[in-house]
This record gives structure tokens, C-alpha cells and sequence, in this order.
């Protein structure tokens, strides 16, 4: 492969809201039996791409624990591999990451030292499948500088999310605004970005020489007009975490039997950290519709429109609808849970009740002795 | 220096012929078991989880599934620099080459690879139970008796010892006698073929007896270091050990998982069974599926009835399809509308729609009345029935079968449907 990888996986955002109080969004569980940053490091590893940085900052641990073997991404190499790089304090920089632009100045040495001629840079909160090979090819035949994948959306509901981006009938880029008030281009910045290695070491130098720090605002944005930056269509399914409700439609997505099918059953497969986890098990009493379920799972009553993420011990006589249950909850007997995302290691007691609102899901956080055997 | 206490040499080269066409094209080890895991698992999770990180595994009858599920032993973390987990194959000599003719004679050709780590114990393991273990409490035992030989036995009920190889001992549980197969037993301790050896003993032993035909741990081994004094003891298991032999104990095994606290409980933090995991997305439980007493593995589409049964991953029950008190292995289709009464489907099977499997008076086997026995259906792997066919009890199918090959669309009971070939 004639490129490496950089995972910016440092992000926080507060839309999350209590969710992220727990982990960096790169380590959010996605669609019962993955973290969102299992489907970038998957598309790495399937676009033979066999060297690949992920730079972390935000609340780490679950991501580094996530990330402790990269044998499950096929990235137990002798050749490249996986690197985790959290910041350090080094004699000549105090400084946490001051942005995107900043994270990879501070690891210019691994860019330095590759001798791959490209970087694929992406982010750890998207979930889709994609060849990086093609936007290589893309970026190759369109002589670019910078080339950015992008998406076009149905309709924008919330364009403050992303940048938002304008492209001229050759696919230059010729607007990039991040995070606009109001906007009436619908074709927006997934955050995966391809450029040459040596350019992107002089962007990045420049940059921080004159104490800028944002990889979209301080080189996309500032340098739209000088270097030719493109833009890459991507047409399949993309989503990306980065709010309560982002993350509730994302995991309640793979409902669908197209994005399930597409993702779960479609070359290339998406590769997870393994657990080791019995199959599901459905006690009698155990009703379950339209619903996803993982290893690991005991059920003893009713569950309706709700992922059910991996070891969820449900009781018996309880209800669970339009939910999302997080790893290892224990939910006690006769217990109501609707419209709600109950955070992993949860221990819910028995005879509670639950409910959010549809478009306003509860977050469910707490903490109760559990008995365990 | 290379140095292991104790290695594991774990057989896995048996057809299991009486698990019928679930062999057909897999070793007995290699067969699935418990909606994710393969028989082999349990062994080589007991090793990893007993300390045991270097296993030589035998291999002979069609080996191909094992070596892709062992690898280089990931699962079990038996990946290692210096032992782990070793697939070894019968292999041609300078002079002669030879299968491997018995138990013993398959571990004595590979003398050279337990050398190499310069053992001072040998744990024999056998492909074929469901149980979990500490090979160090047993090798501790081993240590505290002095022993030559241990072997590890298991009280079963009186009434059924005429069917295993009973061991009497003294009051210090050193063997004085062996039986086999008695018809009046005078001991319920049946050994469970599992055996450590002190290295010198078992060295020797191999290298006398290397003229043997078909040499044999139990029949010749064993029997030979008795007679010559070695001290030979037995150590008793007091847990969960099932033998996954036939068609009807393997069913019963699996049916076991189901119970609401099943006595073997695959559940519990302590003592993981761990397995090659190829299937990692969750499962799928449609709007109008049903799922009553049942474990499902990784991936599966559920849109018809499960009742009592076992799933592995990948397994698709399209709608209307109903599935009652069986066993359907990874990435097996069963087509809509179709009934299922107490089947065992391997791997990879496509069952058309409209069918109906298990149905009619229970008959003997014809061909095979001790294999195909308590009325189940037995689908060998990448077997292909074709739509609205019905089929009887106390039957086997394998191979890519049509229409054709059912007299009025019906396989009467007792009878068997083996098609050779590869189906395309």
C-alpha cells in the first residue's frame, strides 16, 4: 500500500451529553458488537493500508483498552502495525493537542519516518465502509493536493454539525465552511482526507510555526484557494457520532436489513475486538421483535425496537422499547424501559420505570450493587 | 534453555464415525457444539486456563477444519514464542511412512516434538468431551503420589459402568486393576481418558512398545507400565463431563444449554471457553420471530418460530420457518414455511421451503440402526433439500440432494440419503 494511516480520535463533544462522560466517541459501542472506531480501523485494514496512528486525548482508557491488542484489525505486524499516541510532555512541548493540526505536529516524527508516499486521515466516529484506495486513485488522477470525502446529504437538518463545502463542476472545492448558522449546499466533509506525506509535513509545520492549530479551518479552509483540494463523492451509507441523537438513529440504522445486510454480510467484514462471550440465550418468557441482540445476552422478557448491546441480562417480566442498552447492563425484574440509552455497566433494579421521550431519548445512568455470582 | 513442566498432546486425528454423516467431512473435534463453540474448545481452553500453553494437536482424518479454526492459536492465546499451540500431521520417514495406527503410536511419532521442550510431564488429552478442568490440580495429585501414571477418572452410576474402562484402587487411589467394559463392574471410577505421564516413563514405554501394532494408550501402554510396577493412580473428577460420542448424547449435551441454570454453564466469569470467533455482528430477532427456549450464536436472522433448539452464527430461519428441539450449525439456511422436528443440521446447509423434517412413525435405521437412533434427522454439512419435501425420523442426509432423490417428495423414516460428491 502506498499509504498510512492517522485516526484523529482525540475528540469530545458535549452533545454526547453524559455519554461521553465514560469514553472518548472513538470508543462508543455501535450496532451491538462494535466501537465506532472498529469501522475506520476495519476500512484500514481491508484498503491494505498496514500502518495506521491513532491520536488520542479525550478520556482514553476505554479507547486504549479497546485498542490493546490490534491483532483483531489484522494489525499485529512486524511491518507497521498499530501506534497509539497520546500526548506527552517532551522538552521542547508542555502542551495537551490544541487541535487536529496540533496532534499531528506533535507525532511529525511518525510521518517522518514512513516512507509511504500518501496518509489517509480520518476520524474515529464514523461508521460506513470504504476502498481508500479509490479516493487514492481519485486524488492521484485529479493531480490534488488535499483530497476530502464527502457526502452528499438528503437534506441538511443540522448543518452546525459539519462543514459544509461547495464544489465546482470538476470537483474542486471551491467553498468549505465549518459548522455554518445557515446553509444551502448539502454536500458536507466526512472527515476523511487523503494527501501527499510530504506536503502534509510542510502544511502542518507552517502551521504550527505560526500557532495554528486546526487541521479543517487552519489548512482546508485558509488554503481552499491556494492548493487544489478536492472533493471525493462517497454514495454508500455514512453516519457519523457525534450527539445523543446522531448515535440513537446510527445504532437504530442497522434495524434496517439494507444497512444490516450491507455491513454485516457484505465483503469486506468490519473486524472488533473479541470477547469471548457465550451465544444469546432466551429464557421462557423471552419475547423479542425486531431487535438486535449480542453475545453474551440473557432474556427473560419482553424486548421491542432496541439494540441490545453484548452480556445484557434482562429479567423477567420486563419491557423494553425503542432502546438502547449498553454492554453488561443487568436490568432487574418487571422493570419499563422506553425511549431510553442505558449506559454500559449499568445495573438497573427491579420494578423501575424508564421512559424518554421519542426525539428526546433518556440517558439511564446508574450505579446499583449488583449481585453476582 | 527451552523448558516446559508440563506440554499437552491433545488427539484430534478420530473420525467419530458414530457421530454418522456430522463427520462426513470433518474430524469429530472440529464438529460445533453450543450455538458457537467446536468440541476441540473446551481441551484447549482447559490447557490455557490450567497454565498449559504448549499443545501438540494430532491430526489425521480430514483435517482441514481444524487447522483453519486452531491457526496459530489466537483464541486461546496459545500464540506464543516459545511453545503454543502445534498442528501435527502423520509425516513421511527417511525409512518408511506410516498413519498414525493408535493413540500411543500417534503420540510416539512425534517423540522429537516433546523433546524439544524438555518436559518432565505429558498430558494425553482426547477431541471428544464437553468439560472444563484444572490439569494442574490433577498434576498436583501426579506430584503428591509420586506417580508414574495418572489417569483421570470419573464416578459414574453403577448400572452404567459396564460401559466405560473402570479402574480399581486402593484406599490410596493407586490403580490395582484395570477393567474393561465389565459385565460386573466392581467399581463405578471410569477413567476419562485423559492421562499425565512423568516424561521418563512415557519415553520408554513408547520406544518398547514401538513395534506394536496399532499401539494403544489404553489397551497397551497403560496395561504394560502396570504389569512392569510403575505406580499408576487415579485421580477423580467431580464435575461436568460429557461425552459427545454419538448422535443422541451429543443432542442430549446440547439441549443441556438450554435450562434455565443449565448444570454446565457456559455463563459463568471463571473457567472461559474460548473459541475462533468468524462471526462477530449481533443477531437479528425479526418482528414476528419467536424465540422460546433457545441459545442463538453471532449474526443469525431470526424471522420464523424457535422453540427449544440450539443456533449457531450465521444462521438464517427465514418467516413461517419452524424450528422445534434441534441443532442447526453456523451459516445454515432454512427456507420459509419449513418444519423442523428434532434435527441435528451441520454447517453450511440449505433446507428449502415448505419442507417438513422429523415427521412420521418412529423406525429403526436401516442401514445404520445404532447410529441414527431417538428419532432424530441428521443433515450432514453442505447438504442442499430441496423444497416441499418431508422427511422421516431416525434419518441421515448428506450431499447436494434434488427432488429426484425423494420417492413422492418423501425420505420414509429410518431410511438414509448419503449423495457423494461435492455439491457446486
Amino acid at each position: 500500500m502506498r499509504a498510512i494511516g492517522i485516526v484523529l480520535a482525540g475528540g469530545n463533544s458535549n452533545r454526547m451529553r453524559e455519554l461521553s462522560n465514560k469514553r472518548a466517541i472513538a470508543a462508543m459501542p455501535v450496532a451491538g458488537s462494535f466501537r465506532s472506531i472498529d469501522f475506520t480501523l476495519s476500512n484500514m485494514s481491508n484498503s491494505h493500508v498496514q500502518k495506521v496512528a491513532v491520536l488520542t486525548q479525550y478520556n482514553s482508557r476505554s479507547l486504549n483498552e479497546h485498542l490493546s491488542s490490534s491483532k483483531w484489525w489484522d494489525f499485529g505486524r512486524k511491518q507497521g502495525g498499530l501506534f497509539v499516541f497520546t500526548p506527552t510532555i517532551t522538552a521542547d512541548n508542555g502542551f495537551w493537542y490544541r487541535g487536529t493540526a496540533d496532534a499531528i505536529y506533535q507525532n511529525l516524527n511518525f510521518l517522518k519516518n514512513s516512507h509511504e508516499p500518501y496518509v489517509v486521515i480520518t476520524s474515529g466516529d464514523g461508521v460506513y465502509k470504504l476502498d481508500y484506495n479509490k479516493v487514492l486513485e481519485y486524488h492521484i488522477a485529479k493531480k490534488a493536493d488535499i483530497t476530502v470525502v464527502t457526502k452528499r446529504l438528503d437534506n441538511v437538518e443540522d448543518s452546525t454539525r459539519f462543514g459544509i463545502i461547495g464544489v465546482n463542476e470538476d470537483g474542486r472545492i471551491t467553498e468549505f465552511e465549518e459548522k455554518p448558522l445557515v446553509s444551502d449546499s448539502t454536500i458536507i466533509s466526512t472527515g476523511i482526507y487523503v494527501i501527499r506525506r510530504r506536503q502534509l509535513i510542510e502544511l502542518i509545520e507552517k502551521s504550527a510555526a505560526e500557532e495554528r492549530h486546526d487541521f479543517v479551518s487552519d489548512i482546508l479552509i485558509r488554503y481552499k484557494n491556494v492548493k487544489r483540494i478536492y472533493a471525493y463523492e462517497m454514495n454508500s451509507y455514512w453516519s457519523n457520532i457525534a450527539s445523543v441523537d446522531s448515535y440513537y438513529k446510527t445504532n437504530m440504522d442497522f434495524l434496517n436489513k439494507e444497512i444490516r445486510d450491507y455491513f454485516f454480510k457484505q465483503y469486506p467484514d468490519v473486524y472488533s475486538k473479541i470477547d469471548d462471550l457465550p451465544p444469546a440465550k432466551y429464557n421462557a418468557g423471552a419475547v423479542v421483535k425486531n431487535s438486535l441482540v449480542s453475545s453474551g445476552c440473557i432474556i427473560n422478557g419482553v424486548v421491542e425496537n432496541s439494540v441490545l448491546f453484548k452480556k445484557v441480562y434482562v429479567g423477567n417480566n420486563c419491557t423494553i422499547k425503542n432502546s438502547i442498552i449498553l454492554n453488561d447492563v443487568h436490568i432487574g425484574d418487571n422493570t419499563y424501559i422506553e425511549n431510553c440509552i442505558v449506559e454500559s455497566r449499568d445495573t438497573i433494579k427491579a420494578n423501575t420505570t424508564h421512559v424518554g421521550e421519542e426525539g428526546n431519548v433518556k440517558i439511564v445512568i446508574e450505579k446499583n450493587d449488583r449481585y453476582v455470582l | 534453555m527451552i523448558k516446559k513442566e508440563m506440554i499437552a498432546m491433545l488427539l484430534a486425528g478420530g473420525q467419530g464415525s458414530r457421530l454418522g454423516v456430522l463427520t462426513s467431512s470433518v474430524a469429530k473435534p472440529a464438529v460445533a457444539f453450543g450455538g458457537k463453540y467446536r468440541i476441540i474448545d473446551f481441551p484447549l481452553s482447559n490447557c490455557i486456563n490450567s497454565g498449559v500453553d504448549t499443545v501438540g494437536v494430532l491430526t489425521q482424518y480430514q483435517p482441514l477444519r481444524l487447522n483453519t479454526h486452531i491457526g496459530i492459536g489466537i483464541p486461546w492465546d496459545l500464540d506464543r514464542n516459545i511453545g503454543g499451540v502445534s498442528i501435527l500431521p502423520p509425516y513421511e520417514k527417511s525409512t518408511n511412512a506410516e498413519w498414525y495406527t493408535g493413540t500411543a503410536n500417534a503420540i510416539y511419532q512425534n517423540l522429537k516434538y516433546m523433546e524439544y521442550y524438555n518436559p518432565d510431564y505429558v498430558l494425553i488429552l482426547g477431541g471428544d468431551h464437553i468439560y472444563k478442568m484444572d490439569y494442574e490440580v490433577m498434576l498436583e495429585f501426579h506430584k503428591a503420589n509420586n506417580a508414574d501414571i495418572t489417569l483421570a477418572t470419573i464416578p459414574v452410576p453403577m448400572d452404567e459402568a459396564s460401559r466405560f474402562g473402570v479402574v480399581i484402587t486402593d484406599e490410596n487411589k493407586r490403580i490395582l486393576e484395570f477393567e474393561e467394559k465389565p459385565p460386573k463392574p466392581r467399581s463405578n471410577l471410569a477413567s476419562m481418558g485423559i492421562y499425565i505421564f512423568s516424561w521418563k516413563v512415557l519415553k520408554e514405554a513408547l520406544i518398547t512398545l514401538s513395534e506394536q501394532k496399532g499401539c494403544d494408550f489404553g489397551k497397551h501402554i497403560i496395561p504394560y507400565c502396570h504389569q512392569r510396577g510403575d505406580r499408576v493412580f487415579a485421580y477423580e473428577y467431580n464435575g461436568y463431563w460429557k461425552d459427545v460420542g454419538t448422535l443422541s448424547a451429543y443432542w442430549q449435551a446440547n439441549m443441556e444449554l438450554i435450562d434455565l441454570v443449565p448444570e454446565f454453564n457456559l455463563y459463568e466469569e471463571f473457567w472461559k471457553i474460548y473459541t475462533k470467533s468468524d462471526v462477530i455482528p449481533p443477531q437479528y430477532i425479526a418482528e414476528d420471530a419467536v424465540v422460546d427456549r433457545c441459545i442463538i450464536g453471532e449474526g443469525c436472522e431470526i424471522h420464523g418460530e424457535i422453540h427449544n433448539s440450539v443456533i449457531g452464527a450465521g444462521v438464517t430461519i427465514e418467516a413461517g420457518a419452524k424450528v422445534y428441539d434441534s441443532i442447526i450449525m453456523k451459516s445454515t439456511v432454512i427456507g420459509e414455511n419449513t418444519t423442523i422436528n428434532k434435527a441435528i443440521v451441520a454447517e453450511n446447509c440449505v433446507v428449502g421451503s415448505d419442507c417438513e423434517l422429523g415427521i412420521g412413525e418412529e423406525v429403526p435405521n436401516v442401514k445404520y440402526p445404532n447410529i441414527y437412533i431417538d428419532g432424530l434427522v441428521t443433515v450432514g454439512e453442505d447438504s442442499v433439500i430441496p423444497d416441499k419435501v418431508r422427511v422421516g425420523k431416525n434419518t441421515a442426509i448428506n450431499g447436494g440432494t434434488t427432488i429426484d432423490d425423494y420417492p413422492h417428495g418423501v425420505l420414509e423414516s429410518g431410511e438414509c440419503l448419503i449423495k457423494a460428491g461435492d455439491r457446486l
